[in-house]
């Protein structure tokens, strides 16, 4: 920080933290909580396979969460994701394998390739969502009943395709859509071990973009004299984007490179970001969420946004399913049992409002990783998993409480 | 001379920026039926208020006082403890339970939390036949009808014990024969010696039923009228409500009218929920290029019912008739076809159905035409932000900027922020509903000003207002409605705040 800055303690400064205390205060919370793991772990959670495996084991928490959010955004609630994901994880592996095991001893009499079964997986999980959008949004059946109903049937549904067994397992080129890298082209003898240098590369000029864009708007905001947030806030968060990133890809390169499961779910987050924070789509649903009447009065078509909202969330349920099938190889009952709770305590410790109008993508990626990383820091330590319960419920508990508490009070 | 039950002295009640009840002045007789009359804003609610204790002893200046004690009510069961009981326009009763579970809510015939419901039964029924209501006491409310629920409402009164009642418009809901056996009950109380205080809009009601009038107007105590000394006439009561001047207190304009832009043809509305309820009626409405339409009614009558189910069907069901814009039928079934066809409409309700309250003015002001600011799709926020300031500017929005959530803002801020928003959405026709409630002087001026320049740049607009001197002040053209008809209409420089009311109470009588 520059001395510049400090020397002048401004009001405008302390005025856009207090504004932005919510943000950082999630921010620090995660760094307080990986910082707390890493030295009671004695320095196991930044381990570059460690750090590797918290991204593949919370990548299909995260991509759900993203449609979680804007979900929650809009006023409404899915708790049918876990299922979802689960029985779209059942459906791929009958394809994939050509068998049926609901029925004895018989077999599909087909096969399909991971690319065909992937579409199809996809295009299920939206027309999945699309019916449960539409009785939400054409019939107004509460949210919560609808999925709650959906739960239990695809849940049962998993069951039954899978005919209470494990199905598996997949071929290769299926596996690498969690367990593939991308080909480490420039491989150097570096830091102890055989470095991924392309990783460091991508790492790198995904920091420089990230920084080169964030600069392009506070240069049209300086024009329009518009920026509001001081300048020492922006450099520090340039700063701490910059060694966040490089920090992460420079740990991913001297393990095995980056995960392509990694790229799939950075990709989603941007795309999310822009969503939310850019098109109309994204303007429309915080404003249903804020006020659904005014925002019907204004002209716009909630029933379809609420449909459309629904059809994205089954989509990337079936994401998510696809992910975590192909993660284990193997398509079980119990897949996705419990996912939807992870993905909407993510919104909520993410910032997310229960009432709708309120939540960033940003907010619940990292209520993603608070879980995650308290999922993996806990298992490392040997806590038993009934307290890993108890003490994730009172971490989303406290999250959700201070955020109403400082509301009320502010 | 006998001593007044009731005696409000020199009641006072401000609000932040507005004064709605000035040294106002109420004395009520044993056994006597007391209208209080005024137009919409007078403060007749304001003061039963007072009254009943919703606003508390020590927010008003003044004394009450009651059977010749201070009273100093700081809650609604203070008054109903001393014998006041208020029934309020919007009925308070609990729809899915029964009349017996209704009458008795809150202090339950129970001995240890255990309800005998054999006392409350004899009870109920007991309360019933005072009242004239035949039913059950097991009968659902949902069940009744609205004249049957007011019939309720008075026998849970008379339960608790009852020495004045407060009738906040019982009849604006009912049809005449319920209208006038609920009026024959006050005056079978008046016999047994409780005194009544009737609010209502309905002066051939009035004078059927009260002893004394009080008039209230813009806050004030204007009149006590007794109708047993002196003849007291329909005419006389009108021009102590509304007689005040008008001069200067709206721009002066010049309307060049053009040609026809919306025509409503023989529309007709339903209830949403009570399939049977027509609440509008034949209405036929004409507006032109650079006129000014005011639609003048009582609460009730049906205007905001009307704006809202030709505005792409967002009231009612059933919904039939024809729409011409320019001349050409039209598809105006939906908001997106309406918005496309030109017509806006600004909400009455700013704060449920006009503002994203969470937000901040630039999303507001944008969010009826979106596309207006974005390019496939995607927002462009310098445009979006130009177009904020441009209306922050032009209609003198007061705040620290765009970016001030509108949940901050003033109600005459936020209205501006509203009009803002339809404005941008660039439309050839608005409809007005109340745009200035609630609003101060100064803001309602700066409105007057807005609704001109519109017509001046040629567009069309109705306005809704149930301040008659306003739609005189502004209108070229007024419509009358009540009940969901359209009574009369007249032209602004020929109608009187007289001759509109005198329309409405003749709509009544037949």
């Amino acid at each position: 920080m520059s001395n510049l800055d400090t020397a002048k303690p401004s009001s405008d400064f302390m005025r856009f933290i207090k504004a932005n205390v919510r943000d950082y205060a999630l921010l620090i919370s995660l760094l307080v909580i990986m910082v707390f793991f890493q030295i009671t772990t004695n320095g196991t959670l930044f381990m570059p396979v460690n750090m590797t495996n918290i991204i593949l084991q919370n990548s299909y928490i995260v991509i759900m969460a993203l449609g979680m959010l804007l979900v929650i955004v809009a006023g409404h609630i899915d708790l049918s994701v876990g299922s979802l994901s689960g029985f779209i994880g059942g459906v791929a592996a009958l394809l994939m394998t050509g068998t049926m095991p609901f029925v004895q001893s018989a077999s599909l009499g087909f096969t399909l390739d991971p690319y065909t079964t992937s579409a199809f997986c996809i295009a299920l999980g939206a027309a999945i969502g699309a019916v449960q959008g539409y009785f939400i949004a054409y019939h107004k059946i509460p949210a919560f009943i609808v999925t709650l109903a959906g739960m239990l049937v695809f849940r049962g549904l998993e069951l039954q395709v899978l005919g209470g067994a494990s199905v598996g397992p997949f071929p290769k080129t299926f596996q690498l859509l969690s367990s593939g890298y991308v080909p480490d082209i420039f491989t150097v003898q570096a830091f102890g071990g055989p470095f991924n240098l392309l990783a460091l590369l991508i790492g790198t000029i995904v920091t420089l973009m990230i920084i080169y864009f964030n600069f392009k708007e506070r240069r049209t905001q300086l024009s329009h004299g518009l920026a509001e947030e001081p300048n020492a806030i922006f450099i520090g968060r340039n700063a701490l984007i910059a060694i966040a990133f490089i920090g992460f890809s420079f740990l991913m390169a001297q393990y095995r490179g980056l995960p392509t499961v990694l790229i799939v779910m950075f990709a989603l987050i941007a795309l999310f970001v822009f969503i939310t924070t850019r098109t109309t789509f994204g303007r429309r649903i915080y404003a249903m969420g804020g006020n659904e009447k005014a925002t019907k009065l204004s002209g716009v078509n909630t029933e379809k946004l609420t449909f459309q909202i629904f059809v994205i969330m089954g989509a990337l349920s079936a994401l998510a399913g696809l992910i975590f099938a192909a993660r284990l190889n193997v398509a079980t009952p119990k897949a996705g049992q419990g996912f939807e709770l992870d993905v909407i305590a993510a919104c909520f410790i993410g910032g997310a409002a229960v009432t709708g109008g309120v939540g960033k993508v940003i907010g619940a990626v990292i209520g993603a990783f608070m879980m995650g990383v308290m999922n993996n820091g806990m298992s490392i330590l040997g806590i038993d998993i009934g307290w890993q319960f108890v003490i994730k419920g009172a971490v989303l508990m406290l999250a959700v409480f201070l955020d109403v508490y400082y509301k009320n009070k502010g | 001379m006998t001593q007044p039950i009731l005696e409000m002295r020199d009641i006072t009640k401000t609000f932040p920026g507005v004064k709605a009840l000035t040294e106002v002045k109420l004395a009520v007789m044993p056994a006597e039926i007391h209208a209080v009359v005024g137009e919409n804003g007078a403060g007749k609610s304001t003061l039963m208020k007072v009254l009943s204790g919703v606003y508390p002893h020590g927010s008003y200046d003044g004394q009450i006082m009651f059977e010749g004690d201070e009273r100093k009510f700081t809650t609604i069961a203070d008054s109903e403890k001393t014998g006041i009981i208020i029934i309020h326009q919007e009925l308070a009763l609990v729809p899915l339970l029964s009349i017996a579970e209704n009458i008795f809510l809150g202090h339950e015939t129970a001995k240890h939390g255990v309800i005998d419901w054999f006392e409350a039964f004899a009870r109920t029924k007991e309360l019933l036949k005072k009242v004239g209501l035949n039913e059950h006491p097991n009968t659902l409310i949902t069940n009744l009808g609205t004249g049957k629920q007011q019939l309720v409402e008075i026998a849970k009164a008379l339960n608790k014990d009852v020495k004045l009642l407060i009738l906040d418009e019982p009849t604006s809901s009912l049809n005449e024969t319920d209208s006038n056996a609920l009026l024959e009950l006050l005056k079978g109380f008046r016999a047994q010696g409780i005194s009544s205080i009737l609010i209502t809009h309905k002066l051939n009601e009035v004078l059927k039923v009260a002893d004394r009038i009080t008039v209230l107007r813009d806050g004030k105590t204007v009149d006590t009228l007794d109708t047993h000394t002196a003849k007291v006439s329909e005419d006389r009561i009108i021009k102590a409500m509304v007689g005040r001047d008008l001069s200067e207190r709206y721009p002066p304009r010049d309307a060049k009218i053009g040609e026809t832009l919306l025509e409503v043809k023989n529309w007709n509305v339903f209830h949403p929920q009570r399939a049977d309820r027509q609440m509008i009626k034949n209405v036929d409405l004409m507006v032109r290029a650079g006129e000014v339409v005011g639609i003048a009614g009582l609460m009730g009558a049906g205007r905001t019912e009307f704006a809202m189910s030709v505005f792409g069907r967002s009231y009612g069901k059933k919904i039939s008739g024809e729409v011409l814009i320019k001349g050409k039928p039209t598809d105006v079934s939906s908001i997106p076809k309406a918005m496309k066809a030109g017509l806006a409409y600004v909400t009455e309700d700013r704060k449920t159905l006009g503002l994203v309250l969470i937000d901040h003015i630039k999303h507001n002001v944008t969010l009826a035409n979106l596309p207006g600011v974005a390019k496939r799709g995607v927002v462009d926020d310098m445009k979006e932000l130009q177009v904020a300031n441009q209306y922050r500017k032009d209609l003198g929005i007061r705040s620290s900027g765009v970016y001030q959530t509108t949940v901050n803002l003033s109600g005459g801020n936020q209205q501006k922020v509203v009009l803002s928003k339809w404005l941008f959405s660039g439309p050839d026709i608005l409809i007005l509903d109340e745009p200035t409630r609630g609003i101060d002087v100064g803001a309602k001026f700066e409105i007057y000003g807005i609704i001109n320049k519109l017509a001046e740049d040629g567009k069309a607009v109705i306005v809704i207002s149930s301040e008659m001197p306003e739609l005189l002040g502004i209108s070229d053209r007024i419509y009358i409605m009540n009940e969901g008809r359209f009574v009369g209409e007249m032209l602004a420089k020929d109608a009187s705040q007289e001759s509109i009311m005198r329309t409405i109470m003749k709509s009544w009588e037949h």
